[in-house]
This record gives structure tokens, C-alpha cells and sequence, in this order.
């Protein structure tokens, strides 16, 4: 076993105990202002998963987005709303809920091992891994070289890859969700005006 | 760290956040709940794109980032929905004054 898979397993098993235990206690803590502190705390975890994921990209886009503002949009919604003593209350639907939630664990769990997963070929794995890591930026020229040394790279694979970026999948095959999902932002934002604002005013 | 663990822990993490959605009578922590489920299936995402093989890999290597271009809409969408759910209990708190779900029922006949 390699040095660099036995750090992965570490790095993969503290984040999930950190990510599963701040989930249990958003869920059970009373203080509702605590659950949002552990909810940060998740989704920092999350942000350490992508990173080992080789998902740059998405980790700085989930601390920005997640921990940045919408922790803050909680807080601010706790605190403008003034029962932080009345807290987390639980209610009557206890046993259903939990009878639920693990009936729907014990699906995932079965389905997630018994199914033979398509996975990647070793051969490809290294170019995936530079994909994956560089996907913010074009494919630098050394990235290019290590490309070609993994596998012979004809010259039309070498254009492909030189163009595997997110932003160009945003803007190439998944434009029309793309657009969709910035019309669902400018609708957010407008009803979020509409639900805002003091009522009685025109 | 293989595919399957990091499959069962997004699991569990949908799981609680289910449990907090159904169980919880505050609509704040409602929300937290559905944060953290949606924060399972982005792990999901990533981590299916980084094990699996989408079709037409061989074709194009760029297809290795699907997984990662779906959890880029998935957060966007969090985030007006969050946005948009946080500004209705606020709507709903200057009402009711009250955040308690089982007491919002002005829609209820």
C-alpha cells in the first residue's frame, strides 16, 4: 500500500466522523444557533471531501457559497426571528421519522455494494485525475505532457483535452441548464424581494 | 477510501438530514436538515465522477467532469431555495410570530 493511499484513507475517515457526527448534531442539538455552528461544520467537511475528491473547483465554491452565505443567511434568520431559547424542538412524528430514515439508509446501503459500478479503467485514470484538477483552468502545457507520456495521445484527443475545462462544458453541452438555472436565480432573487419587503407598502 | 464508503457515508448523511426534515418542528432546522441532504447528493456527485466512467469517456476525456458541472447546479439551486425559504419564515414569523411548523396552518381548510 503507497504512502499517498494510506494519508487518503486517514484524511477520508476523519472528515466522514467530523462530517456525521456535526450532521447528528445539527439534528439533535436544542440551541438552535449551536446547529448552525455545526452546520458550518459540515460543510467544511463537504469542502475537504471535494478536495480529496480532486474537486477543487466545487471545495472553493462550497466555502464561499455554503459557509459564507448561507450559514450567515441562517444566523441571520434565527436572530431576526428571536425563539433561539425555544430551540430545536422535536415533534410528534419521532418513531415514523426514524423508522423512515432508516429503512431509506438500509436501501442506499444495499444498493450502493451490490452494484457493479462501471469504473474507471486504470489506463485512464491518470488523464481523468488531470481533468478533474485542472478543470478550472485550460490544460497547461506540462499537464498536456503528462498526458501524452500516460498514453500516446493522438492529435484530436489533445485538442479535446486542451478544451476540458467547466467552463467549457457551462457554456458547451450544458448551456440550456445553464441558462435555465440563471433565470431560477433572477426569479429567487425577485420573489426574495417579493417576501421581504414590510407589507402594507405598494 | 473506495467508491462504496463514500457512497454509505453520503447515505447516512441523507439519512440524518431526512430524519432532522421529518422530525423537527422548528422550520429554521427543517432547513438545516434539507441543507445537509443536499450536501449528500453533492458528495454523491463528486465522488461518482471521480470512480465511475461516464459514457463516451473514451470519446472525450472532458465527460469526466459531469459529475462535477451537476454539483455546480445543484449547489445554485440550494441556494435560491434557501434564500427563498429563509425569506418565507421570515414572512411567516412577522404573521404568526411563531416558527413552529405545526402551527403554520392559515392554508389548511
Amino acid at each position: 500500500m503507497l504512502f499517498q493511499d494510506i494519508v487518503q484513507d486517514v484524511v477520508f475517515w476523519v472528515l466522514s466522523v467530523a462530517a456525521i457526527g456535526a450532521a447528528l448534531g445539527v439534528v439533535l442539538v436544542r440551541d438552535l444557533f449551536r446547529a448552525v455552528l455545526l452546520l458550518a461544520g459540515v460543510f467544511i467537511a463537504m469542502a475537504g471531501f471535494f478536495v480529496l475528491l480532486s474537486a477543487e473547483f466545487l471545495a472553493v465554491v462550497q466555502v464561499l457559497i455554503y459557509v459564507g452565505a448561507i450559514s450567515i443567511l441562517f444566523i441571520f434568520a434565527i436572530m431576526l426571528t428571536r425563539n433561539v431559547r425555544q430551540g430545536n424542538l422535536p415533534n410528534r412524528l419521532q418513531i415514523p421519522a426514524v423508522l423512515f430514515s432508516t429503512l431509506l439508509l438500509a436501501a442506499l446501503v444495499v444498493v450502493a455494494t451490490s452494484t457493479e459500478w462501471n469504473l474507471i479503467p486504470d489506463g485512464a485514470k491518470t488523464g481523468v485525475d488531470l481533468v478533474q484538477t485542472q478543470s478550472v483552468n485550460v490544460l497547461s502545457p506540462e499537464a498536456l505532457e503528462v498526458l501524452e507520456r500516460a498514453g500516446a495521445l493522438s492529435d484530436e484527443e489533445r485538442l479535446q483535452a486542451e478544451k476540458a475545462g467547466l467552463a467549457d462544458l457551462l457554456i458547451g453541452p450544458f448551456v440550456l441548464p445553464f441558462e435555465a438555472v440563471s433565470v431560477l436565480l433572477l426569479a429567487a432573487l425577485i420573489g426574495g424581494l417579493a417576501l421581504a419587503r414590510p407589507p402594507g407598502r405598494a | 477510501m473506495s467508491l462504496e464508503a463514500l457512497l454509505i457515508v453520503s447515505a447516512i448523511l441523507f439519512a440524518i438530514g431526512l430524519y432532522g426534515t421529518l422530525a423537527r418542528s422548528n422550520v429554521i432546522a427543517v432547513l438545516m436538515s434539507l441543507e445537509i441532504m443536499f450536501n449528500a447528493v453533492n458528495l454523491t456527485l463528486v465522488a461518482l465522477a471521480k470512480f465511475v466512467a461516464p459514457q463516451g469517456l473514451q470519446d472525450n476525456l472532458a465527460n469526466a467532469l459531469t459529475g462535477q458541472v451537476f454539483a455546480v447546479f445543484v449547489i445554485t439551486v440550494a441556494a435560491a431555495e434557501i434564500a427563498l425559504g429563509l425569506g418565507i419564515v421570515l414572512a411567516m414569523y412577522r404573521n404568526t410570530e411563531s416558527v413552529d411548523l405545526s402551527q403554520a396552518t392559515q392554508l389548511r381548510n
